[in-house]
């Protein structure tokens, strides 16, 4: 990291002390020093990075505020929509399309003063948990090169971790943020559902995909979860209310916070290392105050069942929109029946055909009650331990992924061995609550460990102070 | 009874046909096995007696969700129809339909 916090540029921005225009060069000589290895993005908008950075500190000279994010490099994953930028979804089927306007979100750090250098690889469609399922190629861990950077946010992690950004954007469907966070060593957050305007994120599973900050510290993180958090008129399923205050509640501390290990998701498929640095995690919050016991969340052992028939269900309909008609590439056919079926074989790699093939099964007729209807119960069952839970505790902790980062192509012959990975993150998707990791420690092999903090619906701030604390007993180790 | 030990190869090509994508013989064999996995690591829930349970569609309680009645801009429309494949006359345009001539 050479470029240092988000916090600290936007404050030396405002202040007229350091130029946005420095900021961005330094960020795009670390992409051009270390891009071609990490291929953290599908496209790097250098030329446009630096106008930006021009306007901010045109506008500083003049006595204006360019907002909290002034001068803020900012990495996008490329699934939010860019008004005429390639938003691709890292898809055959949707490159060379521009979208025709801005989400929300990149209006709104825009507003702030950030400043976009890029949109970030993703596993296709955010189908994946090692970022190698993108049409454009796997983009690599920073930390090891022969290593996955996880996924499906892999590129916005890298870019975070790599300091070609101070900060990303990515989503989260089943751990998409939370993951690839763990595996970089920087901070994820998944808010709760409804936070994030989701207007503009090119839709995966609807009732689940949320948006959420990725940063090198979990003050950089709150800073632009509240820039980017509120409600929005342009989404249906957004939160009526204003954004939360976060960064002024980090340093609140713990003292009598009530956290629990979730045993369910503490032990067995658990690597010994990351047990190890959770457990840690919890004795530095017991130093620092909290209440540390074991908690029980029973039915987060459906998680997995549940997800990968929900999820898939909701891509199948969701994915139903690329036909070759309206936008994105087409392959001629004869009929509009065989223009569809040429131009969807061309165009989605393998496991997005796999997710929409487990989905339409999932919901064809003679399947629906076995799959999804049964699914859909056991979420009612995840939420009711889930608030069981919390009557006993005001956060809960597990490891976020249940090893470090694995090795390119260890994992891509065998799916079911790669949605392993989303054991840990999938129930706060299930039940639309927060979670972030949080650095904590490394593995056997060097490699980062994330720890995981989840809290109840809209418990954002409760969640960031223990992640605080968190962060300031790693750091001292 | 565990439905995934009923998965057929007939039944991927079924719903490959559902879902407008064409599979290779060996894409069929390779996607029948997969399928089949994921489905016998759902019985678990399969074997869940949740009928009294109700189910979740959405993890929040809004429901009804209008904006105020009034006018606003929308995007262009030829700015739309430029990111598509085919166009004509402000519609986007498709192969022949209908199978016989109108």
């Amino acid at each position: 990291m050479t470029i240092g916090s988000a916090f600290d540029i936007a404050a030396q921005v405002r202040a007229g002390t350091r130029s946005a225009r420095s900021v961005v060069d330094e960020c795009l000589a670390a992409i051009d020093a270390r891009e071609r290895e990490v291929h953290a993005f599908n496209l790097v908008l250098a030329d446009r990075a630096r106008s930006a950075a021009d306007v901010i500190d045109a506008r500083v000279a003049r006595g204006e505020d360019p907002g909290p994010l002034a001068g803020v490099p900012i990495a996008l994953k490329d699934n939010l929509c860019t008004r005429g930028l390639p938003t691709t979804c890292s898809s055959r089927i949707l490159e060379g399309w521009r979208p025709p306007y801005d989400a929300s979100v990149v209006q709104r750090i825009v507003a702030a003063g950030g400043i976009v250098v890029g949109k970030t690889n993703l596993d296709e469609f955010a189908m994946g948990s090692s970022t190698e399922n993108s049409a454009f190629g796997p983009t690599r861990n920073p930390h090891d090169l022969s290593k996955v950077p996880g996924g499906s946010s892999g590129g916005s992690a890298a870019a975070v971790a790599a300091g070609f950004a101070a900060l990303a954007l990515g989503s989260d469907t089943g751990g998409s943020i939370r993951q690839p966070a763990a595996l970089c060593g920087v901070v994820g957050v998944k808010p709760t559902y409804g936070l994030v305007s989701r207007y503009g994120l090119i839709a995966f599973a609807s009732s689940l995909d949320q948006i959420g900050p990725f940063a090198a510290n979990v003050r950089d993180a709150a800073l632009l979860l509240e820039v980017i958090a509120g409600h929005d008129v342009m989404d249906s399923t957004s939160i009526p209310q204003a954004s939360p205050s976060l960064v002024s509640v980090l340093d609140d501390g713990v003292d009598g916070l009530r956290v629990g290990i979730i045993e369910e998701l503490s032990g067995e498929g658990i690597a010994p290392d990351v047990l190890a640095q959770l457990h840690a995690a919890a004795t530095a919050l017991e130093k620092a105050g909290a209440v540390v016991e074991t908690a029980s969340v029973p039915a987060t052992i459906y998680g997995l069942s549940a997800y990968y028939l929900i999820a898939p269900a909701e891509a199948s309909s969701n994915l139903a929109r690329y036909d070759g008609v309206r936008y994105g590439n087409r392959v001629d056919g004869a009929s509009t029946t065989e223009m569809m079926e040429a131009t969807r074989t061309a165009g989605f790699g393998a496991e997005v055909k796999r997710r929409i093939m487990l989905g339409t099964y999932a919901l064809s007729a003679g399947y629906y009650d076995a799959y999804y209807g049964k699914a859909q119960r056991v979420r009612t069952l995840i939420i009711r331990d889930f608030a069981r839970a919390y009557e006993r505790f005001d956060v809960l902790l597990s490891p976020t992924s249940p090893t470090t980062a694995f090795a390119l192509g260890a994992k891509t012959a065998d799916p079911l061995t790669m949605y392993l990975n989303d054991v840990c993150t999938i129930p706060s998707n299930l039940a639309g609550q927060p979670a972030m990791s949080v650095p904590f420690g490394v593995g056997d092999d060097g490699m980062p460990i994330g720890v995981q903090v989840l809290a109840p619906l809209q418990g954002e701030a409760t969640m960031f102070r223990a992640a605080a604390v968190l962060e300031a007993a790693a750091g001292a180790r | 009874m565990v439905m995934s030990q009923h998965l057929t190869r007939d039944d991927v090509a079924h719903v490959a046909r559902l879902a407008r994508l064409r599979l290779s013989e060996a894409e069929l064999d390779e996607f029948t096995r997969q399928l089949a996995d994921v489905l016998a690591h759902a019985e678990d829930i399969e074997r869940l007696d949740v009928g009294d349970v109700a189910p979740t569609a959405h993890p929040l309680p809004l429901r009804n969700v209008f904006r105020a009645d009034v006018v606003s801009a929308s995007i262009d429309r030829d700015e739309v129809l430029a990111a598509a494949p085919a166009a004509e006359d402000g519609q986007f345009r498709v192969p022949q339909i209908l199978g016989e001539e109108q």
